[in-house]
């Protein structure tokens, strides 16, 4: 079944600024196989991806096809290696024909010969037994199949190597399923096939071999049948299966009884997650964990009211409110530190000090301004509190470091003190040192009465952080662990699911 | 293979592209022959139609450029102040002893030259092309003064012929009321304005280039990611759209034969308009010149209409424009959400429908039912 290799890539390192990564990442793809790059979130899978289809530059190491070093700096030139790359989101153009979309950018030719393309195109189809029609207009086509027509045009134009960016996002279980039987046809035909997905199932229903990815490093290749769900699991977050040592933790208040500061009872927002119960005491740590995609950011930004809520009630202190939007969450006293700290949380080009004070301002009403005094002694008792490593307080946030641009929203929402933060991967991208000072910092909020819910993609921190773990897989919660259940076992094992 | 073939033959729904250019074409003939029906007189003769062409020929092309413009996602509002420059520039030339060639040369070099330089600003330097055309606009008109403040007329007599000659159709002539045969007449500018229209037409349909605007304009970063010069195709697009505005300068010039300070004045909105009316969309990637010719024609027959009908004032034109151009948009909106959802023919009553094939093939005609009489003719 696995021919020659096609495609390998030998100690590709690539830097951004104030983040590793890619950190001398090897891989190898055979002619003729489904190779699975795994990785969670800031593992390195898309700069990997990035990288070998000439959107970033590589900072170090050799990418060679057939045996042969080729430097690849555009797309394009990645389409002429014989690279082509079938992303999340379809890149075609939606207003031009199918035939359009599979020939357009590839020929020289002034005049284009389009009986002959249509004819050429119908044949690629039918004989790969996509169903779309040459002289279709592509928008007409559904998701799946315009995905398959990008296949298609990868397929004629003899790539070797075929990307697959998380390709079944947004299809359903029987487009998937026409999917796999294309990736298995081109399989035969000998292309070698990178399939990037967080479907763990999808993985195993398609895939020969296993890449995974940590922290912008090689975790390891394994062959699939030697590599259970569980331990990909384990791989994927960090830590191996056998030999955890049992870590210090502070298991919170157990009183059963008291009224939750926060509850909410079939829950459901816009984004497609489970309805679901949730509830957490007053100066609780706990955590939502689950696989990227998971639907553990969907979870918090459904409490927060960020995305749209459809439906379920929400108590908080024992009293029904409603929250639709952030602004109401707000003045219930929620605070939320989101996952995408450039595109949610900090505005780069203001300072330090109006980064801090914005929540405030919002609670105040703008009509309502604080002085500016107040403002700076807001900001320097935090600058310092939180020890955020700034020039002064009128420094823009965006020439801060990852770690001190976290602390400062961070500052941002202890300056509301709310009664319930929520932190999703607060510690992501950010230094160790840091880290331990932000998980050192979870702790003490809770110890002084706040509700902290926390979201890691690192199993061990949220083990050492959290004294509940809300675990979630495909979009549902699926278990709760607490107290003496709260082992990097357990958790792995419960979001690996039954098999394994 | 047989599978293949019938496939291909099989008649495809229409593209959004000749959806909304068929809705125009429905439109004018609907507006055309509602006008000859209830006025009668010069609608009824072929000059008619002449005189229309031969009024707006320099807009024809200036919005064949825009159209080619906006299918590729941008907007080029310099072109007015280029057909004032260009026109100022070769009155004066003429007058100072130029030649007829020359004066073209000159009239396509400053258009080219506009167009090269707004199309590397926009396309190279990503600045934003209305900011920069704007820019261009401003340059133009004031450029224009430049070259002369009073308004010059042409005194070359070799041009004075050029203007003068017009080429007669007496088969499609009337008999005026002393009993002669009065031949319709065309002047040269529209055989250009012709001549580019099927050229750009044929370019956008048939070849590489073309086919790139439609995909810069659909989805600029798809296009890229297909291997299309973006950069490139874009930067082509301002430059036909500047060497049009040349040709469209001297066309002008040929037909009112004067420069002047404020020729042209608007003329960028108008082709804005004509390209919108035939079906381009402003978002990219959606348009078709035969659309756009289809849009210069509706707006000059509404402008005839509304004189016609005794509203002389020209604000009277500029409202049932601005009525029209607000009509076509949400028209095209319209249109294209219901197709989104596969619902036209939903909206169409069970008796208008056709049977079989020839349903899919004539959506428009359904899709406007109130229009009248003309429907028939819109179709052929």
């Amino acid at each position: 079944m696995q021919g020659d290799i096609v495609l390998t890539m030998r100690g590709i390192c690539k830097a951004f600024p104030g983040v590793r990564a890619l950190h001398n990442v090897d891989f190898t793809l055979r002619a003729g196989e489904v190779h699975a790059l795994m990785g969670e979130n800031g593992a390195g899978k898309s700069t990997l991806i990035k990288v070998l289809t000439g959107v970033y530059g590589k900072d170090a190491g050799v990418i060679s096809i057939g045996g042969r070093e080729v430097a690849i700096r555009s797309p394009q030139e990645a389409q002429k290696a014989g690279i082509s790359t079938v992303y999340q989101e379809i890149t075609l153009c939606p207003n031009l024909t199918v035939a359009e979309n599979m020939f357009i950018g590839r020929d020289n030719s002034i005049l284009v010969p389009w009986r002959k393309r249509a004819k050429r195109a119908g044949e690629i189809l039918s004989g790969l037994g996509i169903p779309a029609r040459p002289n279709q207009q592509l928008g007409s086509c559904s998701l799946a199949v315009q995905q398959m027509v990008a296949i298609a045009r990868a397929v004629d134009m003899d790539c070797k190597v075929l990307i697959l960016d998380e390709p079944t996002s947004s299809l359903d279980d029987k487009e998937v399923e026409m999917l796999f039987g294309l990736m298995r046809d081109l399989k035969a035909r000998g292309v070698g096939i990178i399939f990037v997905t967080h479907f763990l199932e999808q993985v195993y229903a398609v895939s020969d071999r296993i890449t995974v990815l940590r922290n912008g490093e090689l975790v390891g290749e394994y062959e699939v049948e030697h590599l259970p769900q569980v331990e990909l699991v384990a791989k994927m977050m960090g830590k191996e299966l056998q030999g955890l040592s049992e870590l210090q933790r502070d298991d919170g208040p157990e009183d059963e009884d008291s009224v939750p500061v926060y509850e909410a009872e079939q829950l459901a927002s816009s984004s497609g997650i489970a309805p679901f119960n949730f509830a957490i005491r007053k100066g609780e740590v706990n955590g939502f964990t689950g696989l990227l995609g998971s639907g553990r950011s969907e979870s918090v930004r459904a409490i927060f009211g960020a995305d749209r809520v459809s439906g379920g009630t929400v108590h908080m202190d024992g009293k029904t409110v409603r929250i639709r939007s952030p602004k109401q969450a707000m003045k219930h006293g929620i605070g939320y530190l989101p996952e995408d700290r450039k595109d949610d949380g900090i505005i780069a080009d203001l300072s330090v000090r109006e980064n801090i004070i914005l929540a405030m301002q919002v609670m105040r009403g703008f009509f309502r301004p604080i002085s500016r005094a107040e403002q700076e002694k807001f900001a320097d008792e935090y600058i310092r509190a939180l020890e955020i490593k700034t020039a002064s307080a009128e420094t823009p946030v965006g020439s801060l470091s990852g770690g001190n641009q976290q602390k400062v929203i961070l500052a941002r929402w202890l300056l509301t003190h709310p009664d319930y933060l929520i932190l999703d991967e607060p510690t992501r991208g950010i230094d160790v040192g840091t880290k331990t000072e932000i998980q050192r910092l979870v702790r003490k909020l809770a110890e002084e009465g706040m509700s902290v819910t926390f979201i890691s993609s690192e199993i061990e921190e949220m083990l050492r952080t959290c004294s509940r773990l809300i675990v979630m897989r495909d979009r549902r919660i699926v278990g709760q662990l607490r107290g003496s259940e709260l082992t990097q076992d357990n958790v792995m094992r419960t979001i690996a699911g039954g098999e394994g | 293979m047989k599978r293949n073939d019938k496939s291909l033959r099989r008649r495809e729904p229409m593209t959004d592209t000749m959806l909304l250019m068929t809705i125009t074409i429905a439109i004018f003939f609907a507006m055309y022959f509602a006008a000859m029906a209830i006025w009668g007189g010069g609608f009824l003769r072929w000059q008619r139609v002449f005189d229309m062409l031969n009024d707006n020929a320099a807009l024809i092309i200036i919005s064949c450029g825009l159209t080619v413009v906006m299918i590729g996602g941008g907007i080029d509002i310099s072109v007015g102040g280029v057909i004032a420059l260009v026109v100022m520039s070769c009155v004066v030339h003429l007058n100072a002893g130029g030649s007829i060639l020359s004066a073209a040369l000159l009239a396509i070099g400053i258009g080219l030259g506009f167009g090269l330089v707004q199309g590397f600003l926009i396309s190279y330097l990503e600045i934003q092309p209305f900011i920069i055309t704007l820019a261009g606009m401003f340059f133009a008109r004031g450029m224009t003064t430049i070259v002369s403040v009073k308004p010059q007329k042409v005194a070359h007599e070799g041009f004075k012929l050029l203007m003068k000659t017009k080429i007669e159709m007496p088969w499609l002539g009337y008999i005026a009321k002393k009993g002669n045969l009065v031949p319709a007449r065309m002047e040269i500018g529209v055989v250009v304005a012709l001549v580019i229209v099927v050229l750009v037409f044929f370019m956008l349909r048939k070849t590489k280039l073309g086919r790139s605007f439609y995909a810069v304009g659909g989805n600029s970063n798809s296009a890229l990611m297909l291997g299309v010069n973006v950069k490139r195709t874009r930067f082509f697009s301002y430059v036909l759209s500047g060497l049009l505005a040349g040709i469209a300068g001297f066309v002008f010039m040929m037909h009112t034969g004067a420069g002047n300070a404020s020729n042209a004045s608007g003329a960028e909105m108008n082709a804005i308009a004509s390209s919108i009316i035939g079906g381009t969309l402003l978002s990219g990637g959606v348009g078709n010149v035969l659309g756009t010719l289809f849009g210069v024609m509706t707006l000059a027959t509404i402008n005839a209409i509304v004189t016609t009908s005794g509203l002389r004032d020209p604000w009277w034109q500029e409202i049932t424009v601005g009525a029209l151009l607000c009509f076509f948009i949400v028209l095209q909106s319209v249109v294209l959400t219901l197709r989104g959802k596969g619902g036209i023919r939903q909206m169409i009553p069970a008796w208008m429908k056709l049977p079989g094939k020839a349903e899919a093939a004539k959506p428009v005609e359904m899709a406007e039912p109130a229009e009248g009489p003309a429907e028939e003719e819109a179709g052929e």
